[in-house]
């Protein structure tokens, strides 16, 4: 893995405006990270982006923090990680500390109001856009398995609420009896030939 | 003593926080309203709605406007950095190993069986956002007749143009925000 301290300043501005930009919560900004450092700056690999989506899901803390952490570490090691939690946090932080002094008048501002709705429209376009791109991709692997696993786990967490930590866990069991099937098949293919 | 205590708390929060942002508000009432009385309930409502509505991690929210209302800038400062500590060590063991070890190709065999699933949580998120987006209400509670004809408008816009013109979703996302609000105002409907 290369560090690239030439990228740290881009870093530092992406991150920034997905933070200040992302309303709804860490898949949200998951989906905008995998079109800028994916689709837009070709910093990542798609599956990469995918395992890192997993990872942060799985540790503790705020998704979108964790997925800096990651990403920036990715592109420049520690001082990476220190970059892109820190384009992360500062617009939560200035935007809250602001609001917090004129709290009444923000919450009672039919205007703002008004925005925050009809903004989830849009939100929902740009997520429908990233999982259109990525579930023709799990498609096109033409595993049964995968497909099946998508489906599953989106019947699961949204109509039966399981939460996606366990979901996660579960597909990491599921991968890790397959890697057992596939190192098994691949012993039993020199000795005796069954696949 | 004060600060110390906040920034102490909001470690815990971090630490323990497992699984989203929604996680962390059962885990932020009881450090600072149930075990410290630093904030009554309803001022604790008030910084859910706030949470809610201003974009960026709940937690941060959360940890910035506790900071701001108890102890001004340092305490901004002490609980969001309180709340990432855990993160960043945890993530940067993380992101080590995986660096390391990600071309080994059983590693690559057991990720690719979680791939499938991050993609359907994608789209579970994003399937709830839509519908708080056209019908104001989760999926138990959605009646078809509610529909809002203006989000939905936007949302088919919305997405016709990513997919055509590969547009910025910064540029959707505040887009949308800003031909809603001026077609509700229009109408006068403002909410």
């Amino acid at each position: 893995m290369k560090k690239d301290y030439s990228k740290l300043w881009v870093l530092f501005k992406s991150m920034f405006v997905l933070s200040a930009c992302t309303f709804g919560g860490g898949f949200v900004i998951v989906s905008l990270m995998k079109k800028k450092y994916v689709e837009e700056l070709k910093w990542l690999e798609e599956d990469e982006m995918l395992d890192v989506t997993a990872i942060t899901q799985s540790a503790p803390g705020p998704l979108p923090v964790n997925a800096s952490v990651i990403i920036g570490y990715r592109i420049a090691g520690v001082v990476g990680s220190l970059t892109a939690i820190f384009g992360t946090i500062l617009p939560p932080m200035v935007i809250i500390s602001v609001i917090s002094v004129f709290y009444e008048q923000f919450r009672t501002n039919p205007y703002i109001g008004t925005a925050l709705q009809v903004m989830r429209a849009g939100v929902a376009a740009v997520i429908f856009d990233v999982v259109w791109n990525l579930a023709h991709n799990v498609w096109n692997t033409k595993r049964i398995l995968y497909i099946a696993m998508m489906i599953t786990a989106f019947i699961a967490t949204y109509l039966l609420d399981v939460s996606a930590m366990i979901i996660i866990l579960t597909c990491l069991g599921i991968g890790i009896i397959d890697l057992l099937v596939k190192t098994f098949g691949m012993v039993r293919t020199k000795d005796g030939g069954i696949v | 003593m004060l600060l110390f205590k906040l920034f102490f708390a909001f470690i815990q929060v971090g630490m323990f926080s497992v699984g989203g942002g929604y996680a962390a508000i059962p885990l932020i009432q009881d450090q600072i309203v149930n075990i410290y009385g630093m904030m009554t309930l309803e001022e604790f409502s008030d910084l859910i709605t706030v949470a809610e509505m201003t974009p960026g991690p709940i937690s941060i929210n959360s940890a910035t406007f506790v900071g701001m209302r108890i102890a001004g800038i340092p305490g901004v400062l002490l609980c969001s950095i309180g709340c990432i500590i855990p993160s960043f060590f945890i993530c940067l063991i993380l992101a080590h190993f995986y660096y390391k070890y990600r071309t080994v190709s059983g590693v690559q065999v057991v990720l690719g069986a979680m791939r499938p699933a991050v993609v359907a949580l994608i789209a579970s998120a994003g399937a709830s956002i839509l519908l708080l987006g056209l019908f104001q209400a989760e999926l138990q509670e959605v009646v078809l007749s509610n529909i809002r004809w203006v989000e939905l408008g936007i949302f088919a816009a919305a997405l016709y143009i990513l997919r055509k013109y590969k547009a910025s979703a910064i540029a959707i996302i505040l887009g949308s925000g800003v031909v809603g609000t001026a077609i509700y105002a229009i109408m006068g409907a403002v909410i």
